[in-house]
């Protein structure tokens, strides 16, 4: 499968890119890493007119220690994030989730920016950097601006980034010591998740992101809620699908889905406790 | 657009449409036709080659994202006498092909799993090539075979 034809500029730097988003308008999408994009273009459900190509903007790709929180470029790949030493230590959640995306070939290519501007709620990444209070950072022709996790995801594969705007940074808040797990439930390897669950806990403090669980990834805000009241795992996790609007599909009924939420949130919720 | 792509040492330069694959290129615009193509959506990993040294799935690359780059196929694999690359040959040894369909792809994906991971235990064998189907072996003497080629 070809994708439709398009035109394909190289942008070497985030103020190019920019300027070539204003430039071509609504016709363009960003290329980073390609795999999500270059699928859906393949199928012929994507034909942007422009490729605005930012996959060697080499300075979008790092990991860094900024003091209460880990700042990683958008154009950091799957495998460095899964690999990161500094994620390892204070957000081992982030790190770990990376490790569920895809195979290894995918995560030779994918990028985290990537994978958070396309916006798919069957995405690992964006349920966990939900969970865990992540703010990305999105440069446009006026400069940078902030937008909250929680305030991204607006719609199926669709985000806060305005048409001229590249997701530039993820800023992730330390865990400082929290427990965590990721809990992933697929029928075949390296296919999305049917349903998973990203958590983390320290105390009566916690945060769980549900992977494929509606039209955008959903914080299971009940769930903490309930743990911040001091419920035991068992009845906070019974509150797991309130939060959330699931669609059925050839793998799930919206009961299935309701199911594996409340089983799965129980599962990650106990793991973080131990 | 023109693009160079060095491919198993050789430098390789042609003017390509964008919406190029780079499994295109390597197999109808340099003619190495050892890469397959399987699913075609990234799935099945049979066109796994190595870009720059990690296997990637070149139906899922743009040749135009790849200029510049040093992609190496299972042709680049054997020595220039014939001696098999040591994972082609623990491959064959340990039965690990029976149609074939599969092997470039697996050969690829596996040598790049052992220069990340020298000594995988078997299980991270099996989770490290979860980007590979194989329709005829069941997996177990693909396993085999990366085992005994990473313990050689």
């Amino acid at each position: 499968m070809i994708p439709a034809a398009f035109d394909y500029v190289r942008a070497s730097s985030a103020e190019e890119a920019i300027a070539l988003l204003g430039q071509h308008g609504d016709e363009a999408k960003l290329l980073a890493g390609g795999h999500s994009l270059v699928p859906l273009m393949k199928l012929r459900l994507a034909q942007p007119s422009v490729l605005v190509d930012i996959g060697r903007v080499n300075d979008l790709s790092y990991v860094r220690d900024a003091g209460d929180h880990i700042a990683i470029g958008a154009l950091t790949r799957h495998m460095d994030v899964e690999n990161s030493p500094v994620l390892a230590e204070h957000v081992p959640l982030l790190a770990h989730a990376a490790s569920h995306v895809g195979d290894p070939q995918v995560r030779h290519r994918g990028t985290i920016g990537g994978s958070l501007a396309h916006a798919d709620p069957a995405s690992d990444l964006p349920a966990t950097t939900l969970a865990l209070g992540a703010t990305y950072v999105a440069q446009g022709p006026n400069g940078t601006r902030e937008i909250a996790a929680a305030d991204f995801y607006q719609g199926y594969l669709t985000s806060a980034l305005e048409a001229d705007e590249l997701l530039t940074e993820i800023r992730v808040p330390k865990m400082n010591g929290a427990g965590w797990s990721f809990q992933k439930f697929n029928r075949r390897a390296q296919d999305w998740a049917i349903v998973g669950v990203a958590a983390w806990r320290r105390g009566t403090e916690s945060g769980v992101g549900l992977v494929n669980m509606g039209s955008v990834p959903v914080l299971a805000a009940a769930v903490s809620a309930a743990i911040a009241s001091g419920a035991d795992v068992a009845d906070a996790a019974a509150l797991a699908a309130d939060d959330a609007d699931p669609q059925a599909d050839l793998n799930a009924s919206v009961e299935y889905r309701q199911h594996l939420a409340r089983v799965l949130t129980g599962r990650a919720l106990s793991a973080a406790s131990a | 657009m023109e693009i160079t792509v060095t491919i198993n040492g050789t430098a390789h330069t042609a003017d390509v449409e964008p919406r190029t694959l780079l499994v295109q290129f390597i197999r109808e615009n340099v003619g190495l036709t050892g890469t397959n193509i399987g699913c075609d959506t990234s799935s099945c990993g049979a066109c796994s080659i190595h870009l720059d040294g990690e296997a990637v799935k070149s139906c899922t690359v743009l040749a135009v994202q790849a200029d510049g780059a040093a992609v190496t196929t299972i042709e680049g694999m054997a020595a220039a006498d014939g001696t098999l690359h040591p994972m082609q040959a623990a491959f064959m040894e340990n039965h690990g092909l029976q149609c074939g369909y599969c092997t470039p792809g697996m050969v690829m994906a596996a040598t790049s799993l052992l220069a990340e991971n020298p000594s995988p235990t078997e299980e991270e064998v099996r989770i490290g090539l979860e980007g590979n189907l194989c329709r005829c072996t069941g997996y177990h003497n693909i396993v085999k075979a990366v085992m005994a080629c990473a313990e050689s």
